[in-house]
């Protein structure tokens, strides 16, 4: 019987020195993200005695309805790694808490993300958007040393370099083809009031019309991402030499094409439909946000300063490949002499954020849906642009009516 | 008088979980039906409004859920007939006195059933692969195009199919067996001895005798599949085109993809009043 007491007296003890002033911050981070975090932070607890911070790693696939079912169940952390475009919902749900910080080494695009009605509730931590990867010496043998800057170029550049095989893979089952493009010709994609779709107008037309004539044209396959069994060897053998991707694919390519393909390859801002190029492309990436039912907002303000530092972005870099938010981490040798980061860091300076509505995601698969029927020609582009702004109409009917009731 | 008392107080535990977790939650959701609860509503349980039966009208009109449900009962229809005959025909496989080694063969049939579907799916997209692919490839022998199985969306539904009847049939199989060895040998002797040939056996001993485990292997069948989730969602997430879009797979992106809880609970009840009606259907069918 003694002994219990005895333990339970030094356990009291000992954690009596540091328990007046010891802070548990609980941080969900996501994917490989949530993993490397866990390697940034010692240092941090190293600076910050008084503060203790546990990671919990959470997956990708789960991390939306975790993240949902966690406020529902009043079960939310200090700080989260939260998608940017998730944060309006997060917003609207009222579990977060207002930030003040400079914006001055940021992305502007990618900061207006985190902005949602003039508040802000987010810090870019990494950041992410959609270029050209291109076959170099395919293009300079069609006559192309650099890479076209207009559209009218680009789709020329497409028709020399394809032979019999097709130019450029625009997964169907993606919407960031039609949304990529939509941006190039700055379509609203909503009524700027966010209450109803605005695909019919003008812009997003054009925009769409493009995106549908490549594929009419045989530049780009029809197919979606699970059709293409290996997009690396497809792109290596030249059945298609570009593609719409991410910061991911840096890494990718480097590993995964063949040896002899080193310095054949190249990364280029989306093409204008207009000058100036380049033209415009999604402002994406993850924030860290703070949770306004968190009892430690001083605690986690510091950690999310500390994981903002220049050189704690370049680590973070380095461990995960995602490209730093801040503009003077890009100073760096390990980014500033990486070659087809250059494209990158070109169009990060040219994003532009999408509407900031909780319905944006089921809004885009819609699109996705009907640039798909279009492509397979079951519906013509007005009917298609129709349909689409007749759901969107359909999916903002809350909305309208919050509006009308506050 | 004492003994019912008493047997209420047994019983208590028993109702009162099936109250707690299965009586009350169906409530709910119907209530729930009748609401627009969304992500807004969480924010705000002033956010909500009733809509009496307005998310089934909606439902109604909705195309996707047409489709959902076209594919749904294509499944059904010829997934489920093709299950329960392939189940039939090894269990008389499995069942008959030429076969050796059966309990061998029993278990090896059964193995599909217990294995988790993901790495079933992980297989199967190998064998479809267009290219690289099995089954084209043995098709070329016959001088058969490459077909894109999963990608093309008139084959993808066959393809669910033909996974599922062979992961699933192991199941009934058993059942069927169990069936097969209750009816009485005296009922072949006699049949034998008035000149009955093997197919006439069959249709005049085997199928009447069986039509217990039928009703009960085709209802549990029917009421299995018109719940199609897991297969779609791991292999095709409905696609391509929604060819291979369930209703279920319907439901569970409208509740927890895009957190409209209330137009998914009437989703569930339109599905509840399908199983519904496809069970009594088969029921009478079978008087």
């Amino acid at each position: 019987m003694r002994w219990p007491v005895l333990a339970l007296a030094f356990l009291v003890t000992a954690c009596g020195g540091r328990d007046s002033s010891t802070v548990t911050l609980k941080v969900w981070g996501l994917g490989r993200e949530g993993e490397v975090l866990k390697e940034l932070l010692p240092e941090f607890e190293r600076q910050h005695p008084d503060i203790r911070v546990i990671v919990q790693q959470i997956p990708w696939t789960a991390a939306h309805e975790k993240l949902l079912t966690a406020f529902v169940g009043d079960a939310t952390p200090d700080v989260a790694q939260i998608g940017n475009t998730w944060l309006p919902e997060f917003v609207a749900l009222g579990a977060l808490a207002p930030l003040t910080a400079d914006s001055q080494d940021y992305f502007p695009g990618i900061w207006r993300t985190n902005e949602i009605g003039g508040t802000l509730y987010g810090i870019p931590w990494y950041v992410d958007t959609r270029v050209i990867f291109y076959r170099s010496d395919l293009l300079a043998a069609a006559g192309y040393k650099t890479f076209p800057t207009l559209w009218t170029d680009w789709r020329q550049a497409m028709v020399k370099v394809r032979g019999d095989r097709a130019a450029i893979l625009l997964a169907l089952n993606e919407w960031a083809g039609p949304i990529v493009l939509g941006m190039g010709t700055r379509a609203p994609f909503l009524t700027p009031d966010g209450l109803h779709g605005a695909f019919q107008e003008p812009r997003f037309r054009r925009a769409f019309a493009f995106y549908v004539d490549l594929f009419r044209g045989g530049l780009a396959p029809a197919v979606n991402n699970a059709q293409v069994a290996n997009r690396y060897q497809s792109f290596a053998t030249g059945e298609f030499s570009m593609i719409l991707s991410g910061p991911w694919d840096i890494g990718e390519f480097s590993r995964r094409l063949p040896a002899s393909l080193a310095g054949k390859w190249m990364t280029a801002p989306m093409p204008a439909p207009d000058p100036p190029a380049p033209g415009l492309s999604l402002a994406g990436g993850s924030s860290l946000a703070i949770f306004r039912r968190s009892a430690h907002q001083g605690a986690a303000r510091a950690l999310i300063a500390y994981l903002s530092e220049p050189a704690v972005q370049v680590r973070f870099y380095t461990l995960t490949g995602d490209l730093p938010a801040r503009e003077s981490a890009w100073s760096d040798p390990v980014l500033d002499t990486n070659r087809y980061a250059a494209a990158f860091r070109e169009q990060l300076r040219h994003v532009a954020p999408t509407p900031q509505v909780p319905e944006w995601e089921q809004i885009v698969t819609a699109v996705a849906r009907y640039a798909e029927e279009t492509v397979r020609g079951d519906m013509t582009e007005d009917q298609a642009l129709e349909a689409l702004d007749r759901d969107v109409d359909r999916m903002l009917e809350k909305r309208r009516w919050l509006a009308r009731a506050h | 008088m004492h003994t019912s008392r008493a047997a209420y107080w047994f019983l208590a535990p028993a109702l009162l979980l099936i109250a707690a977790f299965f009586v009350v939650p169906i409530f709910a959701s119907l209530a729930l039906s009748a609401t627009d609860f969304d992500i807004y509503a969480v924010a705000s349980p002033a956010n909500t409004r009733f809509v009496g039966l307005g998310n089934y009208t909606e439902l109604l009109q909705n195309p996707l859920f047409w489709t959902a449900v076209g594919n749904t009962l294509y499944f059904v229809v010829v997934g489920g007939p093709l299950s329960v005959a392939v189940s039939l025909g090894a269990a008389l496989l499995v069942n008959s006195r030429l076969t050796k080694a059966k309990s061998f063969f029993r278990a090896v049939y059964f193995v599909p059933v217990v294995t988790t579907l993901v790495a079933v799916a992980v297989i199967w997209r190998y064998l479809y692969d267009p290219r690289f692919g099995l089954l084209n490839y043995l098709l070329h022998f016959v001088g058969v195009r490459p077909i894109d199985w999963l990608g093309n969306p008139h084959w993808a539904m066959p393809s669910i199919i033909l996974m599922t009847v062979w992961k699933n049939f192991g199941y009934n199989m058993l059942i069927f067996v169990a069936g097969l060895q209750a009816i009485s040998q005296d009922l072949y002797d006699a049949a034998l001895v008035d000149g009955a040939s093997a197919i006439q056996r069959f249709r005049h001993v085997t199928l009447p005798m069986l039509g217990p485990t039928f009703l009960f292997v085709s209802v549990t069948t029917m009421i299995g599949y018109t719940q199609l989730f897991s297969e779609p969602y791991v292999m095709t997430q409905g696609g391509p085109l929604h060819a291979t879009y369930s209703i279920v797979l319907y439901m569970y992106e409208e509740g927890f993809r895009w957190w409209h809880l209330g137009y998914a609970a009437s989703i569930a009840f339109v599905l509840f009043a399908l199983v519904l009606g496809g069970t009594l259907i088969q029921r009478r069918l079978r008087r």
